[in-house]
């Protein structure tokens, strides 16, 4: 058990205990906090490969602009604890079993793929922030330029959406 | 080293887990976080590809789907609060007919 | 037992490090509210804190002693976790925001042993510290919900707007300096502005960059939510803003986070425009060296003259005591060249950032604050385009002339 698996398997057991608790609280103040651990335990996983400039970009922008976004609306709105749900309970005795076992087919599947490549701390020549801005400035500045005219369109449309209306 | 499958798994499990979500809960807000978990999954898989084959187009496409959820989650919570405003719950379940 | 310590050298460095660093920090702070009750009393024509020991040196600790053994009550009604939550994240992400910095040029030699001055030399240090800077914003965000009142909802999705809104220009105006480093690495940005070392003083980033100067500190005034800013949590706006509702140990938790947050963005700015640990005369003038023990021993030797014909009896045992501490590190560093090389960094970078906080704490003593909207549209209106200005002038520059 080397130092990196044992950090790979606590992240991920963060993770996924995160992503759990999101669908098991009712609150959505919760269900937000619990969205935010998971951003920094993929932002941990992220830095534990190698890739520290998208592990900062995760924590900058997802979690502290996205999910700010998403808690002030919770805020604003007033949301309250969600009501009970008449669903069936056969669902949940007979799906649970059926996911966990499409999961397990899907994890044994990956794991005797082809893929025994490590996906570890291999340094490249250059740093990772220089050659990722190295490509979105040279291959990719097309895109690059679209996604900034998208988030002036995503700001337009926000806007005019959360505007009272002139009664 | 930590392979890549494992990496592949994890995000596979916080897939199905955003999927759950999706499916089971009814806070249109709650719903919307679980899009966002779904493509953090995703942005997961894109990262440990790209570093098994230490190439960076991964991290790059990473990039921009960070930008285009920024950008999802703005107008969309821009639509959940004029919902919200309309009518009165953000229960979706309250949410199937067209008419008020 | 010194095997075991020989073995797990590295994590143990680590761990005394960050213990070390930790009481240092927190003793500053506590030392930064006393400073602050005393250069405002002064800048008022009065005495601040002078009863509880001498010179009300022993201020902070009385106020340590209330918040700990004062009443915590928890007001009905709130949502309990996220009101214990909120003080804890402001405070820890304040806190880890130190680990980043590094302190000084030269590694400390001992037991054989080379330890860097500073707990984490990330390659994206700049980076990380506007991460831990956006999460920063849930402490008061969650802190003005949980509180199920509603001064401290308004005060504190004020609170939270400002500083989502002033976090921009922070980034922009940084991106100027980062040009001219080529790195996001604390270290690598201090040595670029090292490029000319006979230059002193003119080779630090404020001259080419003054106008990211000005954006980064009026938006990391703003960041800090301190005074002109400080609307969100005024005492005679909002009752105490996303406070209020907070009681004795949380109360300063969120206190300790401020100033904190304080000492981080004096570091911040003094290592990206003003050197870091570099001196402000050139290089050449060596004889410039012996300027700590120049200042420590004169001031080591009135504080033992003050002392002695100090009022009360305890400051007359104290006082001398004190400034003979200071007159021997003096004298210790005119003694020693080598811990006199050594120590040169540190003192500088300490240096600038005392002068940085005594800037704060002047700002807050004679600035009067913002109206919010005038606040926010001095943010977006103002502040961000001149730094997008930065950027574009920073970069044309570099494209004509080069970065050094």
């Amino acid at each position: 058990m080397t130092p990196q698996l044992a950090v790979f398997f606590v992240l991920a057991a963060l993770a996924v205990l995160g992503a759990l608790n999101l669908i098991i609280q009712r609150h959505p103040i919760h269900s937000a906090l619990s969205l935010i651990v998971v951003m920094i335990a993929l932002a941990g996983l992220y830095l534990l490969m190698g890739s520290e400039f998208v592990a900062a970009v995760q924590i900058i922008v997802y979690g502290g602009a996205i999910m700010v976004l998403f808690v002030f609306v919770i805020m604003l709105l007033n949301a309250g604890v969600e009501e009970r749900t008449n669903i069936s309970k056969l669902a949940g005795i007979a799906g649970i079993p059926l996911a966990v076992a499409l999961l397990g087919f899907l994890a044994a599947a990956i794991a005797r793929s082809n893929e025994s490549a490590q996906a570890g701390f291999e340094s490249s020549t250059l740093a990772n922030t220089k050659e990722i801005s190295t490509m979105l400035f040279k291959d990719f500045v097309y895109p690059f330029e679209l996604t900034s005219f998208l988030i002036l369109v995503a700001i337009l449309g926000a806007i005019v959406l959360a505007q009272r209306e002139k009664s | 080293m930590v392979p890549t499958s494992y990496y592949l798994i994890l995000s596979a499990v916080l897939f199905g887990l955003g999927v759950v979500a999706f499916v089971f809960k009814r806070n249109v807000i709650t719903i919307f976080m679980s899009i966002e978990l779904m493509l953090n999954a995703v942005n997961l898989a894109f990262v440990a590809f790209s570093q098994a084959r230490h190439q960076s187009d991964g991290q790059v496409f990473v990039l921009f789907v960070i930008v285009v959820a920024a950008a999802e989650a703005a107008v969309g919570l821009g639509i959940i609060i004029l919902m919200a405003r309309n009518r009165q719950s953000l229960n979706v379940e309250r949410v199937d007919l067209l008419k008020l | 037992m010194i095997s075991f310590l020989n073995a797990n050298a590295t994590i143990i460095i680590y761990l005394v490090k960050i213990a070390l660093l930790l009481f240092i920090v927190l003793t500053v702070n506590a030392y930064l509210t006393w400073f602050e009750r005393k250069v405002v009393a002064h800048m008022q024509s009065r005495w601040g804190p002078h009863r509880v020991g001498p010179h009300g040196l022993l201020q902070p600790l009385a106020d340590g002693a209330k918040f700990l053994l004062k009443e915590d009550p928890t007001p009905a009604g709130v949502d309990k976790f996220t009101y214990f939550l909120a003080p804890l994240m402001a405070l820890a992400l304040a806190l880890t925001s130190i680990a980043i910095i590094p302190f000084g040029p030269q590694p400390l030699h001992l037991f054989g042993r080379d330890i860097t001055l500073g707990i984490a030399d990330l390659n994206i240090g700049i980076l990380a510290l506007f991460a831990i800077t956006a999460l920063s914003v849930y402490g008061v965000a969650l802190a003005g919900w949980s509180s199920n009142s509603k001064y401290p909802l308004l005060g504190g999705l004020r609170s939270s707007a400002q500083m989502v809104s002033y976090e921009l220009s922070l980034t922009m105006s940084v991106v100027g300096v980062l040009l001219l480093a080529g790195s996001f690495n604390l270290r690598d940005i201090i040595n670029a502005q090292a490029h000319h070392p006979e230059r002193g003083i003119f080779g630090w980033n404020v001259w080419p960059q003054i106008l990211g100067f000005f954006c980064f500190f009026v938006a990391a005034v703003a960041e800090t939510n301190r005074v002109p800013f400080d609307l969100p949590e005024a005492e005679s706006e909002l009752v105490a803003g996303f406070h209020t509702e907070y009681a004795s140990f949380k109360f300063a938790m969120f206190f300790i986070a401020e100033y904190t947050s304080m000492i981080t963005v004096s570091c911040l700015c003094t290592i990206m425009f003003f050197g870091g640990w570099l001196s402000p005369f050139p290089a050449s003038w060596t004889f410039t060296h012996y300027l700590p023990s120049v200042i420590l021993i004169p001031f080591g030797l009135w504080v033992i003259w003050d002392g002695i014909r100090y009022e009360t009896i305890f400051g007359r045992i104290i006082l001398p005591g004190v400034g003979s501490a200071i007159t021997a590190m003096g004298a210790v560093l005119i003694a020693f060249p080598t811990v006199n090389e050594f120590i040169q960094g540190p003192f500088w970078l300490l240096a600038k950032i005392f002068v940085f906080l005594f800037v704060y704490v002047w700002m807050r003593g004679t600035l009067p604050r913002f109206r919010y909207d005038q606040l926010m549209s001095f943010g977006w209106k103002l502040l961000l385009p001149v730094s997008i200005a930065n950027v574009v002038i920073t970069a044309f520059a570099i494209l004509m002339w080069g970065a050094r």
